[in-house]
Formats: structure tokens, C-alpha cells, sequence
């Protein structure tokens, strides 16, 4: 009977899943592979749950919001350099200067680089840097209807502007070489492989909480109207709403994530550089997104992990057969499974299958006919379940 | 006024590289709407042709010349190839065509470092492109005056191609009315594929004067495309002359935002410029005048 009320109605049908999602994930990354993986090996594993947690933001921001952003290093990179100027700093005590700097530049601290002595600021920093940027550009953007194709080359020029401006910048920034060799995080001796692990479970609660948090924007009536404003932004607009608003909070939060999982990645992999910053990572983080389903709630984050597992063990053998894979994959999943490993489904039923993409995730009409369904009691002949059962008694 | 006048020099030699870069892509965008991020791999076979052209005939200046009809033609076909393999059957997600293309491109790439090997490789100028030419008030590389002139050349091509030919006719009929030029008997799919085999072939033809200005790798054209796609979106799409305007508007910028601070902020500078710019005009400096929402 309770998985019969549950078939009904479209909430607990959706959540039943994702309640099972979030219990095997977590018992996955927070029992399993502690146990099982070595300390190389979580710490690899944690590089990528990184990786996942961009992916989240991506998938809320492209998935469910239609904006194909092709910037989401620029972020990363943000987040990860202010947590890199920060260790920087730390590793150099109260009043030193961090080394590279004695070796290329004057030995002066820049003045911006002050601020981040702080651990507050520098944490807030994390957060309000990328989200600023991302709000500033999203804003301005957005309003004046610049959409689509537009908004993507204008996503990856600021990628490609990014990554030139921290290169030219190697006084202050590192240049090319980045960040790196740091010593401790927030206190924590990070040669120590306990606090290794440590990193790895922050890291692993934070994929878990930005996945919690989108769930329940999906559920919500902003995470209908994104996904309306996806599929006919105009006719939103003609109900009322300013879709450029709905747009914009999609993407300041996809930028927020991209920023936290940057600040993380740095005490994890130990070097942040423009290498991991520019316009080819920036669109190497989509194609877990696109393999894992787009607009799904685990997709994303499954799929980065799982491209950026592959791609560590395969460019490890076959550098140059890594190339041709991910070029592959980028053709042959966004050309034939639109919806990613999710849409194998689709392509069994043949009635759903000549329908674009948006048409294969229709802005889930059942949902509300099934909940005037649940308001009421079921009775039987009423619904298809029931008229089924009565059928076959 | 010295000063002045060379970044002026600079400005229009930048701008000219990037003409070449985005007249393609003008094409294929800006016409048809697909965004091929592989344009710039196209780029990358048109240099890699003028260096076999090299390999194969000893003299500089007639391998040069040569290849830039050779060129054209690898670019062309191999944008054919794509169209008619992939984009025909996408144009209906014009945001997907850019992923797909964006992993074609990344198998070009290797492919070509493949073939040719991970280090960049050279392509001798002739004697007469190596000097420099003294045009009164400065010395401009031969060159980039070259290059310039061949901007220019593809630019006056394309455009009586458009306007005097059936062919271009029959593009711009595609272009403003696609079911309307269908009803007519103007075959779209014979268009459509004519159309993109120009705009690729353009970009070899941009790949083989990149020759001239520095070696040629795998990555050449990863260097090129977001450029290139920034002109075209700061020129608007559907018309040649604002893809012209960008380039040499975007080009003289970056010369006077590097002459008064570094290459890099310079660039960051321009990017800035065309997303305020865009603010005032989002439709890019000209456009189609419709009635359609989007």
C-alpha cells in the first residue's frame, strides 16, 4: 500500500530515490572507501570528489537552468587561489613573505594579498569572492537577455582571460607554476597523513551538503521555475517573473560551489596553478556533468567522479589515448545520450526518443496532476494503479 | 605621433589575424548559427598544410602561395566532413554542437600530435615576406602586411561571393527565410553544407597565414577560437561587415591597452570592453532586424 501512495505521488516518488542516493553515497565516501582505499588512493579519490562538487554547481547551473557555462575554472580557481594565499601566508608566519616571491619579485607582500593572513576572510573569501564575480558578470549579462551561445563564449573568454591575467602576474600570483609546496592548513601539519584523511571526510561532507542543498532546490518552487525559465523563458517572463533573477542565483550558487571545491582541492593536491584554471579544465569539468545526466541530482557529481577516476588510470597507461577517449566521449554522449547514462532509458522507448532534450525532461507535468492526485484519498477505479489491480482480481 | 602611429600599425595587424581567424566563423556562426569550436582545429590543418606544402616543394614563396588554395580546400573538406557526419544533425541544439565540436577538436588535436609530433614545427617565410617595409612614418613587417592584405582579400571574396553569385544568393535566401527558400526549390541541405565547407575553408586559409607570424603545434588553435568567437559576438550575427569591425575595433584596442600596460591586463581590459559594449548593444554592433523573441 505505501509503495502504491508512493507511485502516486510525484514528491515521495521523487525523494523516496534520492533518500537512498544520499544513504549510499554517504556510507560509500565516509565508511567504505576510508577503509578500503589506501592513503594515496583517498587522497586521489578526494581530488576528484572536488571535481564533484563543481559538478553539482554545473549541473544546477546548465542541467536544470539551461546556461552552459564554460567558465567554471575561473571559480575554482578563485576559491582556490585566496585558500592558496592563505596557506601561503601561514606557512610564512606573522609577518614573513611566502618564498616565491623573494625569488622573482622585490620581497614585498602585495597589498591585497594582506587580507588573507586572516583565516575568516579568508573562508568568507572563498565563498564571496566567486559568487561576486559570478553575480557582477551573471547580472549584467542576464538582464540585457544575452543567452545561449552568447552567454557561453562570453563564459570562456573569462576563463581565457583569467588564466592569462595569473600567468602574466608572476610576482604575485606564481605565473605559471601557481601556488604550491604548502606546509600546514589551519594548523594542520599537512604531511601528516591523519590530517590527509581529515581533508578527504571535509571534503567528502561538503560534496554530501552542496548535493543536500541543490535537492531541496530542486524540490522547491524556485527549482520549477528554473527549470520553466530553461524551457520557455519567455513565457515566464510574460507570467510575471524576471527570469534574469531566476538565472542569477542558479549561477552565483554553481559559482560558490566551483569556489569551495577550489578551496578544498588546494590542501588536497597540494598545487593550484592557471594549468587547472583555463578555457580546456573549465569544459573538462562538463563532461561528467553530461555523462552523469545534466539536469539529474547525483548525475553530475557521479559522472565527474567517475571521468576523473577514468582519467587518471587511463592517462596513466595511455597518455595519448586519454585524448582521443575524452574527445569521443564528448561526441558521442552530448550527440546520442543528451540526457547522459540516464537517457539509455529513453532510447528503449522509442515514442520518447525523436524529442529533443527538452522534451525529454518535460517540466515534470505529472508532478502536479499527481499531487491533487495524493490530496485526495485514493479510491479505487480512480488511478491507473488501482484500476490495474482491479483488473487483475 | 611616432608612437601613435605604430600602435595604430599594430592594432590593424592584430586586428587583420583576427579577421581571418573569425571571417569563417562569421560564416558558420554568425549565418548558420552553429558554433564549431573545431574552427580552430581547421586553423591548425590549413598551417600543418603550408608546412607538408613546404616539405614538398623546396621554395618558399611557391609553397606559400600554394598553400593557401591547398589549404582552403583540407579546411573546407574537412568541415564538410563534420557537417555532414555530426552538425546536420544537431542544429536544433546549437549549445550542444559546441560540446561535440569541442571533442572533435580535441581529436584533431591529438591526432595531429600524432602525426606530426608534440613540438612545434616551422614553416620558412620566402625572402620577400621576411623583410620589413617602410610605409613613411614606420616599418611594418612584410608579413603582417601580407596577412593584412589577405584579410582584406578574403573579406572582398566572401563579400561579392555573397552578394553577386547564385550561391551567395542562395546562402542569404537560407540565411533570412530557411523555410521560405526551401519552398522556392533552393536545396537547404546543399546550402547549408556549400556554407560550411567556405567558412571552414577560411579557416585554413587563416591557419596558413599564422605561418608567417609564428611555429605552428597542436595547440594553435585553442590559442585563436575564443578570440575569434569574441569578434563575432561583438560584431553580431548574420553580416560580414560587423565581424570586420570587431576585429579591427578589438584588435586596435588591444594594441593601446598593451601600450600603456602588459599584454595580459590588456587582454583582460578587452574582455571587459565587449562585455560592457555588450550591455549597450546585445545584439553585437549589427543585426538582423526580426520580430522573433529570441
Amino acid at each position: 500500500m505505501t509503495d502504491t501512495s508512493a507511485q502516486i505521488s510525484g514528491k515521495n516518488k521523487r525523494s523516496y530515490p534520492s533518500f537512498l542516493g544520499f544513504a549510499l553515497g554517504a556510507v560509500a565516501l565516509l565508511v567504505v572507501a576510508p577503509a578500503v582505499l589506501s592513503d594515496f588512493r583517498l587522497s586521489l579519490l578526494g581530488r576528484f570528489v572536488c571535481y564533484g562538487i563543481v559538478a553539482v554547481g554545473i549541473g544546477l547551473a546548465w542541467g536544470r537552468g539551461g546556461m552552459l557555462t564554460l567558465g567554471q575554472g575561473v571559480f575554482f580557481g578563485l576559491g582556490g587561489y585566496v585558500m592558496a594565499i592563505h596557506l601561503k601566508l601561514a606557512d610564512a608566519g606573522p609577518s614573513g613573505v611566502p618564498d616565491f616571491m623573494r625569488l622573482y619579485g622585490s620581497g614585498r607582500l602585495p597589498i591585497w594579498w594582506e587580507p588573507f593572513r586572516s583565516p575568516v576572510v579568508t573562508l568568507l573569501g572563498v565563498v564571496l569572492i566567486p559568487s561576486l564575480v559570478a553575480f557582477g558578470l551573471g547580472a549584467a549579462i542576464f538582464r540585457r537577455r544575452v543567452r545561449g551561445a552568447y552567454f557561453a563564449i562570453l563564459s570562456q573568454a573569462l576563463a581565457a582571460a583569467f588564466a592569462i591575467l595569473l600567468i602574466g602576474q608572476q610576482t604575485t600570483t606564481g605565473g605559471t607554476n601557481g601556488l604550491n609546496g604548502f606546509r600546514s592548513f589551519f594548523g594542520f601539519n599537512l604531511f601528516d597523513p591523519v590530517n590527509k584523511r581529515m581533508l578527504f571526510f571535509i571534503a567528502a561532507v561538503t560534496l554530501l551538503v552542496m548535493l543536500a542543498i541543490v535537492w531541496q532546490l530542486y524540490r522547491s518552487r524556485y527549482g520549477e521555475l528554473l527549470i520553466a525559465v530553461r524551457d520557455q523563458e519567455e513565457r515566464i517572463r510574460f507570467l510575471g517573473y524576471d527570469p534574469a533573477n531566476i538565472k542569477v542565483v542558479a549561477y552565483v550558487l554553481a559559482a560558490a560551489m566551483a569556489g569551495i571545491a577550489g578551496a578544498l582541492f588546494v590542501p588536497i593536491v597540494g598545487i593550484i596553478s592557471p594549468a587547472s584554471v583555463g578555457v580546456v579544465p573549465s569544459i573538462a569539468f562538463l563532461i561528467g556533468v553530461a555523462i552523469g545526466g545534466r539536469a539529474t541530482l547525483f548525475g553530475p557529481a557521479l559522472g565527474a567522479i567517475v571521468v576523473a577516476w577514468a582519467q587518471t588510470t587511463l592517462s596513466e597507461s595511455f597518455p595519448s589515448f586519454w585524448s582521443y577517449f575524452q574527445g569521443a566521449l564528448f561526441v558521442l554522449v552530448i550527440a546520442f545520450l543528451p540526457a547522459g547514462l540516464s537517457s539509455v532509458n529513453l532510447l528503449r522507448n522509442p515514442l520518447r526518443r525523436a524529442g529533443d532534450l527538452t522534451e525529454s525532461f518535460p517540466p515534470s507535468p505529472p508532478t502536479r496532476s499527481a499531487d491533487a492526485v495524493s490530496l485526495a484519498p485514493p479510491e479505487p477505479g480512480f488511478s491507473e494503479v488501482s484500476a490495474g489491480s482491479e483488473g487483475g482480481g | 605621433m611616432q608612437a601613435l602611429f605604430s600602435q595604430l600599425v599594430a592594432g590593424l595587424s592584430l586586428g587583420s589575424v583576427l579577421l581571418l581567424a573569425a571571417l569563417g566563423l562569421a560564416l558558420t556562426f554568425g549565418q548558420m548559427g552553429v558554433i564549431n569550436m573545431a574552427h580552430g582545429e581547421f586553423m591548425m590543418a590549413g598551417a600543418y598544410t603550408a608546412f607538408v606544402a613546404q616539405g614538398l616543394i623546396a621554395d618558399a614563396g611557391t609553397s606559400l602561395l600554394l598553400a593557401i588554395p591547398l589549404g582552403f580546400l583540407v579546411g573546407g573538406v574537412m568541415g564538410v566532413v563534420l557537417e555532414a557526419t555530426l552538425i546536420r544533425r544537431m542544429y536544433h541544439r546549437p549549445l550542444d554542437t559546441l560540446l561535440v565540436t569541442w571533442g572533435v577538436s580535441l581529436i584533431l588535436q591529438q591526432a595531429a600530435r600524432d602525426i606530426f609530433g608534440a613540438p612545434n614545427v616551422d614553416v620558412r617565410a620566402p625572402s620577400w615576406l621576411s623583410g620589413s617595409v617602410n610605409i613613411g612614418v614606420t616599418h611594418v613587417p612584410a608579413a603582417r602586411l601580407f596577412i593584412l592584405v589577405l584579410a582584406v582579400g578574403a573579406v572582398v571574396g566572401l563579400s561579392l561571393l555573397l552578394k553577386m553569385t547564385a550561391l551567395g544568393r542562395r546562402i542569404r535566401g537560407v540565411v533570412q527565410n530557411r523555410d521560405l527558400a526551401e519552398t522556392v526549390g533552393i536545396s537547404t541541405r546543399s546550402t547549408d553544407r556549400l556554407t560550411f565547407f567556405i567558412g571552414s575553408g577560411l579557416a585554413g586559409i587563416a591557419g596558413v597565414a599564422l605561418t608567417l607570424l609564428g611555429s605552428t603545434g597542436p595547440t594553435l588553435g585553442t590559442s585563436y577560437i575564443v578570440d575569434a568567437f569574441l569578434v563575432v559576438v561583438a560584431g553580431g550575427i548574420g553580416q560580414i561587415k560587423g565581424a570586420v569591425i570587431a576585429a579591427f575595433g578589438l584588435g586596435l584596442l588591444q594594441a593601446t591597452f598593451e601600450y600603456s600596460t602588459t599584454a595580459s591586463v590588456a587582454k583582460v581590459m578587452v574582455f571587459v570592453v565587449v562585455v560592457v559594449f555588450l550591455q549597450i548593444r546585445p545584439q553585437g554592433i549589427f543585426s538582423v532586424r526580426t520580430r522573433s523573441l529570441a
